[in-house]
């Protein structure tokens, strides 16, 4: 038997490529790396085995000249080569740029075209989405992880030295959603990095023997501390699956046991229809039974989670999930305080937090101790967080400053000052107050967006164009925590209307609401408008004829939201 | 269009009718699926899981992410094949 290796201390390496080349030494024999697809396990690597793959990747960027400094794009759907080849560039000493694959090929087209990398690092199927654009990128290395894996350098080649890189050094650049086109490059650096793990690992020490499924984009600042460099920092296992179909998961979770899990509001809307649908089908007494055992739980870790007891309490719930499930993360967007209560009422504690792009992964967190689903939790140990110009209920907006920022937005001077303050406070445009516990509360947005269940970040003026055929005098769209500042756990698209008086007759709201209906079915389901408000006054405009998005606002505020029609 | 394709295509335009309640030939190659059949992208990957099983392939959710057509889905499965 082996004495489980702890984990590493992030405060004695100056890079991400050190700390990940030394867990590929420390943790040896563990089980690094597991794939699996629907029916079986197609992949798995010991640390030892994951190093001598990065050590060929390492190699294979060596030979096309991919050094320090130089950047590495990242367009690859969560598999275990995404963690390879990302530990292989950091060793080169790279700069990753990992893309969303999620987003169309025309963005992701446009950022490669923006960020300029040396090398990318796809697969087939994204790859061939490429080939209907008319400017189709032009990166000198394209590398399919698919059809050119084979044509790797062979194991025992020449292993290219690690590079090494200082704190301040730039170790990633994640794009971060904007408006209007513009690309928002967020440059984090090495320091930014070691610092997130030091303070999260603190707050949910992760170890070997822990199995954490990744079905985040790993791209993502979440998944990327939560999906790779976390458990590998601790000898912890990832498994990977190529889908987010709660019914494919559901049989993974069971067989390897997951503990750890990083997902957004969206599947764990998910996971409770299935909690829901296995109560149905048991007999009334054995859910009366459940709602007795989950009070009982909820007595019982009041204080702090006690995986023991809610597991033997709620054996069936916990069975569903694979049954030793510690802990699951929920980002991205904001949680439903009932929907979590719930979860923690059955034992499974969700951990939920806040983050931006722009300060790494997350500033603050829950600690569950005790669990509080009310709030986005505590800053992070070296975070600081404050309200900046709160008014009288003490609102204001939610300020961060510490090592995690980033340094900036790439080739972005401008717009990298008016987000990060002389004296290094990042203005994040969230509305929020902190209570006497410390805990940050976020009640709505200074900025005109709404972050979806699903984690995406929507800008109303990007969708008001899919509704310009609509037979109306004016259209306008706002985020209803920017209108309504009252809590961001239903946040959606609104459309404000006014429409259209034919010879003095009143118009049909309905013909409107029809139309309104038709066109949203063409958009991306997180893009749609969710719901309705009818305006009679012209819309305020400057004198280019621009509506004025403040003013209307504004007078949208003093309206309330009463009369809002669900579409 | 490939003839592997092709043959996707036929299989796939009847097990959506079948699935989703349509007729056969009320479903054109060149439709948009989600407004032929009616339905989100929740059931669009329910539909997934359906070729998958009928083709005995894997097809990664981020593969069909901008597929409209029906046409454009049998182009994915096929190329997995």
């Amino acid at each position: 038997m082996t004495v489980a290796a702890e984990m590493l201390d992030p405060t004695r390496y100056a890079s991400l490529g050190e700390l990940l080349e030394d867990a590929l030494l420390t943790f040896k024999t563990e089980t690094a790396l597991i794939e699996v697809d629907r029916k079986k396990e197609t992949r798995r690597l010991t640390y030892l085995e994951a190093r001598r793959e990065v050590l060929r990747v390492a190699r294979l960027l060596a030979d096309h000249g991919v050094g320090p400094g130089d950047r590495v794009a990242m367009l690859l759907g969560n598999q275990s080569r995404w963690l390879t080849v990302a530990a292989a560039a950091f060793r080169r000493g790279a700069v990753l740029v990992p893309l969303d694959y999620k987003l169309s090929a025309e963005e992701q087209a446009r950022l490669l075209a923006h960020a300029q990398p040396k090398a990318l690092v796809s697969e087939q199927g994204l790859l061939r989405r490429f080939e209907r654009l008319e400017a189709r990128p032009s990166v000198p290395l394209v590398f399919d992880v698919e059809e050119d894996w084979d044509a790797l350098p062979p194991e025992g080649a020449e292993a290219p030295a690690l590079e090494p890189r200082a704190r301040e050094d730039v170790a990633t650049i994640v794009y971060s959603s904007g408006t209007g086109g513009v690309a928002k490059g967020c440059m984090l650096t090495h320091d930014a990095y070691l610092e997130q793990l030091r303070g999260l690992m603190a707050r949910f020490p992760m170890r070997s023997g822990h199995r954490v499924l990744s079905i985040l984009p790993t791209n993502h600042a979440i998944d990327f501390m939560v999906g790779f460099v976390g458990p590998f920092s601790a000898g912890a296992c990832v498994i990977h699956q190529r889908t987010l179909r709660p019914e494919l998961l559901q049989p993974t979770m069971q067989a390897y046991g997951v503990t750890h899990m990083a997902l957004v509001p969206l599947i764990l809307e998910g996971f409770e229809a299935a909690i829901r649908d296995s109560l149905a089908e048991r007999p009334r007494w054995a859910r009366r039974m459940f709602s007795v055992l989950g009070g009982l739980n909820e007595l019982l870790t009041a204080a702090a989670p006690r995986p023991e007891v809610s597991r033997a309490l709620l054996a069936p719930i916990h069975e569903a999930f694979g049954g030793e499930l510690e802990v699951l993360f929920c980002g991205g967007a904001f949680v439903d305080r009932a929907r979590a209560e719930l979860f923690y009422r059955m034992g499974l504690p969700v951990v939920i937090g806040y983050g931006l792009t722009e300060a790494c992964t997350v500033a603050t967190v829950n600690d569950l101790r005790p669990f509080r689903g009310d709030s986005v939790g505590r800053p992070l140990d070296g975070v600081e967080v404050k309200i900046h110009a709160p008014g009288a209920d003490g609102v204001g907006e939610v300020w961060i400053r510490g090592r995690t920022l980033m340094k900036g937005y790439l080739d972005e001077p401008e717009l990298t000052k008016e987000t990060i303050t002389a004296d290094g406070w990042l203005r994040t445009g969230d509305l929020g107050w902190i209570d006497a516990a410390h805990h940050l509360h976020l009640v709505g947005r200074r900025k005109n967006m709404i972050v979806t269940s699903g984690g995406k970040n929507v800008y109303p003026e990007d969708v008001e164009g899919a509704f310009d055929a609509l037979d109306v005098e004016e259209l306008v769209v706002f985020a209803s925590g920017y209108l309504w500042p009252r809590g961001l756990t239903h946040e959606r698209l609104v459309a404000i209307v006014r429409p259209k008086r034919e010879n003095g007759a009143r118009p049909s709201r309905d013909a409107v609401l029809a139309q309104l209906r038709a066109h949203n079915r063409r958009l991306p389901d997180h893009k749609r408008v969710g719901a309705v408000l009818f305006w009679s006054e012209s819309f305020p405009r400057t004198a280019s004829m621009k509506i004025k998005r403040d003013a209307l606002a504004e007078a949208l505020r003093d309206a309330g939201e009463r009369e809002l029609v669900a579409l | 269009m490939s003839a592997r394709a092709d043959a996707v295509l036929d299989r796939l335009l009847a097990l959506a009718a079948e699935r989703f309640g349509k007729a056969r030939e009320a479903l054109a190659p060149e439709d948009d699926l989600f407004d032929a059949l009616e339905i989100d992208s929740m059931q669009a990957l329910s539909l997934l899981t359906a070729l998958e099983e009928t083709f005995e392939v894997e097809i990664p959710d981020y593969e069909v992410q901008d597929v409209r057509t029906f046409a454009e889905l049998a182009e994915v499965v096929a190329s997995r094949l």
